[in-house]
């Protein structure tokens, strides 16, 4: 059970379990793997603790009803897989700061903060502006050689790598 | 085959549950969950990120295929437009580098301690995602339809049976990958 504690696995070991936790998806649950309809719904369960049922009223969230599904479990079981995985080989721990981020930023906490909120209310907007995230568009659509993932995540590296250049140059 | 076992809500759930702990536990061992692999990716000074996903459609590209000739599954495509996946991916693509994480590495950053990914990340895509449902309606009237190309996929773009596709996208991933590793990246 040694690999089980191993730090690393090699990438094309990793993409092929991902690859074939995809088929089981398909296979038992008639869905592709995706991740970021569960962070809607969630929004969504959020607005109505404040708002109650009147969030219906958003024609958004009568297309994702703000409900616990089985993506969202899916979510809940990546923090507990990678926790499982980082534990077993002795990664896990408590850190506020990247180490590149680190290097080139110093180490104040506040600026990634901000940094790490912006970017993801960024990627949030444009998961469902584009209607999928890395999982669902960028491995789960491509592999049914859907148009719209493999332009979606053509646009996602673009977006990316323009803007890593300009942050860390 | 599944159909019964999925009709009941508990155990859609419960497989939910344990897909998401097996994804998990492979992304962090694949070593994706970590920011500085995610921004070299980016920085285009590491390819872990590449190779895990070109892995990924390899493999589930063929496994799908082979199960969708067997009559064992349906493939459901995302619809596409040009208003709504090329400025959403590019957001997207903005967001996914001031962060360091996407959506399903953030979990599991989440899940190996890292602070920045479950304060700043999860709050932040829980506010992005819930501004567009606020501003869903108004880019629904303006631009998500433009050039809609619904659930279109490549074999139906090209008339042709899929299996005309898997093979030549296969192999020049495979070609691209061998190539990676060879220039040393």
């Amino acid at each position: 059970m040694e690999w089980l504690a191993m730090g690393r696995w090699s990438p094309y070991l990793t993409g092929t379990g991902i690859g074939l936790l995809c088929c089981l998806t398909f296979l038992v649950l008639d869905k592709g793997l995706g991740v970021t309809t569960a962070f809607a719904r969630t929004s969504g369960m959020i607005e109505r603790l404040f708002r109650g049922g009147k969030v219906l009223e958003r024609p958004y969230y009568r297309k994702f009803t703000p409900e616990v599904d089985w993506e969202w479990m899916l979510v809940l079981g990546v923090v507990i897989g990678s926790f499982l995985s980082a534990s077993l080989s002795g990664q896990f721990h408590a850190r506020w700061l990247p180490g590149t981020w680190e290097v080139r930023f110093g180490p104040s906490i506040l600026p990634r903060l901000a940094a790490a909120v912006s970017g993801g209310i960024l990627m949030g907007f444009g998961a469902r502006w584009a209607g999928g995230c890395t999982s669902g568009h960028g491995i789960s659509g491509t592999l049914q050689l859907a148009v719209s993932s493999w332009i979606a995540t053509i646009c996602f590296f673009i977006g990316g790598i323009l803007t890593a250049f300009l942050v860390y140059s | 085959m599944f159909d019964e076992l999925r009709e009941s809500r508990v155990n859609r759930l419960g497989m939910g549950l344990v897909f998401g702990i097996i994804f998990g536990f492979l992304l962090q061992k694949g070593g994706v969950t970590d920011y500085d692999v995610l921004l070299g990716q980016l920085l285009l000074t590491d390819f872990t990120v590449v190779k895990v996903m070109a892995a990924a459609v390899i493999t589930g590209m063929a496994g799908i295929e082979i199960l969708r000739s067997a009559g064992l599954v349906t493939l459901h495509p995302k619809t596409g437009s040009f208003g709504s996946t090329i400025p959403g991916g590019l957001i997207f693509g903005v967001g996914f580098a001031l962060l360091g994480y996407c959506p399903g590495t953030m979990a599991g950053a989440v899940g190996e301690g890292r602070l920045d990914a479950l304060l700043g990340g999860v709050t932040g895509v829980l506010i992005g995602s819930w501004l567009y449902a606020v501003s869903y309606p108004a880019l629904e009237r303006s631009v998500l339809q433009k050039g809609d190309f619904g659930e279109l996929t490549f074999p139906a773009l090209f008339r042709t049976k899929p299996r005309t596709i898997v093979v030549p996208v296969a192999v020049g991933l495979i070609v691209a990958l061998a190539l990676l590793e060879r220039g040393g990246m």
